[in-house]
């Protein structure tokens, strides 16, 4: 059986490099540039930048189908969502999103992708098949971080001015449960069994930690805090949040503090701070979480984190600053 | 004045738990005292007729959306008055039932109806008048400042020249009262912050209209004049609080070197060519509404009742009483697009912020800037910090 699999895998591969242009089994990030108006193509084995693309005007949340072929882009200035083909990196016909779109979460199935828009006070969702808009959702003041259950139940935005989570069944697209944190709330992540939710606070300087009901009730647990001795309290911004498939890890990006926050998922405390490059905002692993990549807005590139080890190891220079960033899955194939 | 308000620290607990049973409706009020004074130099700086209701236009939708989700509701009252009239409107809203109140106003009158609200248990928002004295001697329990105080301009602008390594100033200040305040405040930057004034000269208020045809004719011959012969300096420091000929000193000097303070580079609470920090959708959101840029009384005027806002979603209270308390604690916090959080001094009621500094065109920078520390908050590095204060009225 074994060796049967393999060769399947075998001739699915040497399927894929004769027919795509470019090896399909090379891993890729792809680093949207907000100033740069680019997408930096980086090769996660060589670690080395592929190419960079035109991505529309002021790119920002990006994210991938789930069989890795397309790129998702929120290009906020044009006020839609680009998309783009993950091997050719042409430009594929693009998508409404309503106006100034910020981030974005797509789910599992590929077909809704649930955009803030936040200059709206709306969270838009969009069949990317069809490209229409299924319906829009009043959320707070300045929606902006994007989360999803794993059983794709429930769709958590957070608003930046309202500072709320607020969580959205994708049923009949209205809000069930509304929570306060704190200050410029960022981003929100679930752990891979919906069971705890992670939600950034930039100006509060806080995570606040939520235990998931399995009715999707969310309780509020713990606000993690942070601290770096000879840098500001001021400057310890978290934003994008990253958790191991097994939860054990937590990682934060700290923004203008230039560090990303290791935390134990178990135990819910700060075990270490990981030195990247300026202004760290978006994170995203490599498909085996074997590296975590982090977008350094002020220094122009990213950094990589060896995931076991909890400790950087390269940087690669990207375009201007770089926003968000995410890694293909499924090779693309 | 007597402190009307018991110190509250139970009270924020115990409405945490009633918070989201609770429909609040929140009635507030913007009281704008409005001034027999000369145009502008420039027509750039008309002063649009909803200045300041605007930014109160923008708190309520920004609040109501939050409130929405609560069970609150906002609504604030605006009325424009002149001196005479600030009184019977102020009393006015009062006999609503408002408790909550910003003035735009300037220090006496903004002193008067402090007091008068006082007498009713209100609290009033600063969200004009920059007197340091109000942050001092004339400080009152029950007025909170989101208005920058003049030494807290003074200080962002005394800062970004000492980081770029220009400690000699020479001091061009108005003569009018409040450009002597003004003037007094870069005095005291300087002595703060290690730079030194060289010398100071004062530019005669002499009246007369500020529009005439040509009038750079005689601009371009005389202000060089009355800038020659001066010491050595690396930057000229306007202190023209009354805007009558800061404006004029840029391209005008003997000795050409940067101008700062009441012009070139001017600091700023908010302008409409702000970006950064995510300011792009407040100033999206407001001219959508307004149809015209912010300006800082707007922004102060929202800042003050978003903080209300705040007040009432974190602590559950509408009450001056409560409101107040809740402001002043440490669970105050609250976003400013300016990179960091926004909280009020304990010691004399003024909101700790950022400060821009501004071209006309662009953030220049924001201060305080790096190296400048403190021991509780870079902010407080900015304005008068505890020890400087008289203010007794928060003890």
């Amino acid at each position: 059986m074994r060796v049967l699999s393999a060769h399947a895998v075998a001739a699915t591969l040497a399927a894929g490099l004769a027919l795509g242009p470019m090896p399909a089994m090379a891993g890729k990030a792809f680093v949207s540039n907000e100033r740069g108006n680019t997408i930096t193509v980086v090769d996660t084995e060589k670690w080395e930048v592929i190419t960079e693309f035109f991505g529309g005007n002021r790119p920002r949340g990006i994210t991938m189908s789930p069989d890795g072929t397309k790129v998702y882009v929120c290009a906020s200035d044009d006020n839609l969502v680009r998309v783009f083909d993950a091997e050719t990196y042409e430009e594929l016909p693009s998508l409404p999103s309503g106006p100034d779109p910020e981030l974005f979460i797509l789910e599992p199935s590929g077909t809704r992708l649930y955009i803030a828009n936040e200059d709206d006070n709306l969270v838009t969702v969009t069949d990317t098949e069809t490209r229409r808009v299924l319906a829009e959702v009043p959320v707070g003041v300045e929606p902006e971080g994007m989360g999803m259950s794993p059983d794709a139940k429930w769709v958590v935005n957070t608003s930046e001015t309202t500072n709320m989570a607020h969580f959205i069944s994708t049923e009949d697209y209205k809000i069930k449960h509304n929570v306060l944190v704190d200050q410029r709330p960022r981003y929100a992540q679930y752990t891979a069994d919906g069971t705890r939710l992670y939600v950034s606070s930039e100006i509060g300087g806080t995570v606040s930690v939520m235990d998931i009901a399995p009715d999707g009730t969310p309780t509020m647990i713990k606000k993690l805090t942070f601290e770096v001795p000879g840098v500001l309290p001021e400057w310890l911004q978290p934003v994008g949040i990253k958790v191991t498939a097994d939860g054990s890890r937590v990682f934060v990006a700290l923004g203008p503090a230039n560090r990303v926050a290791v935390v134990d998922g178990q135990s819910l405390e700060v075990i270490d701070y990981i030195i990247v490059g300026q202004r760290v905002w978006q994170l995203d692993f490599t498909p085996d979480e074997k590296f975590l990549l982090t977008t350094n807005g002020n220094s122009n590139d990213i950094t990589v984190i060896d995931v076991a080890g909890e400790k950087a190891i390269k940087s690669i220079q990207v375009g201007e600053q770089p926003w968000g960033v995410v890694t293909q899955r499924n090779g693309g194939s | 004045m007597q402190l009307r308000f018991p110190p509250l620290c139970a009270a924020i607990v115990l409405v945490f738990s009633a918070t989201f049973a609770q429909a609040i409706d929140v009635r507030t009020a913007v009281l704008r005292v409005d001034y027999q004074t000369q145009l502008p130099i420039s027509r750039f700086d008309y002063i649009p007729e909803d200045v300041g209701f605007a930014g109160a236009r923008l708190a309520d939708e920004d609040n109501s959306t939050t409130g929405s989700f609560l069970g609150h509701t906002y609504k604030t009252e605006t009325r424009a008055a002149t001196p005479e009239d600030a009184e019977a409107a102020l009393r006015e809203l009062l006999d609503q039932g408002i408790r909550l109140v910003v003035v735009l106003a300037d220090r006496d009158d903004l002193l008067r109806l402090t007091d008068q609200a006082a007498q009713s248990d209100a609290l009033v928002f600063n969200a004009a008048a920059p007197d340091t004295d109000l942050r001092s001697d004339d400080c009152r329990a029950n007025l909170l400042h989101t208005a920058l105080s003049y030494g807290q301009m003074a200080d962002a602008v005394a800062q970004f020249a000492l980081w770029k390594k220009w400690p000699r100033w020479l001091l061009v200040a108005g003569s009018n009262a409040g450009d002597r305040a003004l003037a007094d405040a870069y005095h005291h930057a300087a002595r703060k912050f290690g730079a030194k004034i060289v010398e100071e000269r004062v530019f005669e208020d002499t009246g007369g209209a500020r529009r005439t045809d040509s009038g750079h004719v005689l601009v371009q011959r005389q202000l060089p004049v009355f800038m020659q012969d001066t010491k050595a300096h690396d930057v000229v420091m306007a202190a023209d609080a009354t805007d009558y000929f800061a404006a004029y000193l840029p391209y005008h000097l003997w000795t050409p070197r940067p101008v700062m303070g009441s012009a070139g580079l001017r600091p700023a609470q908010m302008h409409g060519g702000h970006e950064a920090y995510g300011a792009t959708q407040l100033q999206s959101r407001f001219e959508k509404l307004a149809g015209r840029y912010i300006r800082d009384a707007d922004y102060n005027t929202w800042m003050a009742l978003r903080a209300v806002g705040e007040a009432v979603t974190r602590a559950g209270t509408a009450s001056a009483e409560g409101v107040r308390a809740y402001l002043l604690s440490e669970d105050f916090e609250l976003a400013s697009f300016k990179g960091q959080g926004v909280s009020f001094r304990p010691w004399n009621g003024q909101m700790r912020q950022q400060v821009l500094l501004y071209d006309d065109r662009v953030t220049v920078s924001v201060s305080p800037q790096d190296g400048f520390l403190h021991q509780n908050s870079p902010q407080d590095t900015l304005g008068l910090d505890e020890p400087e204060s008289n203010c007794t009225a928060f003890d």
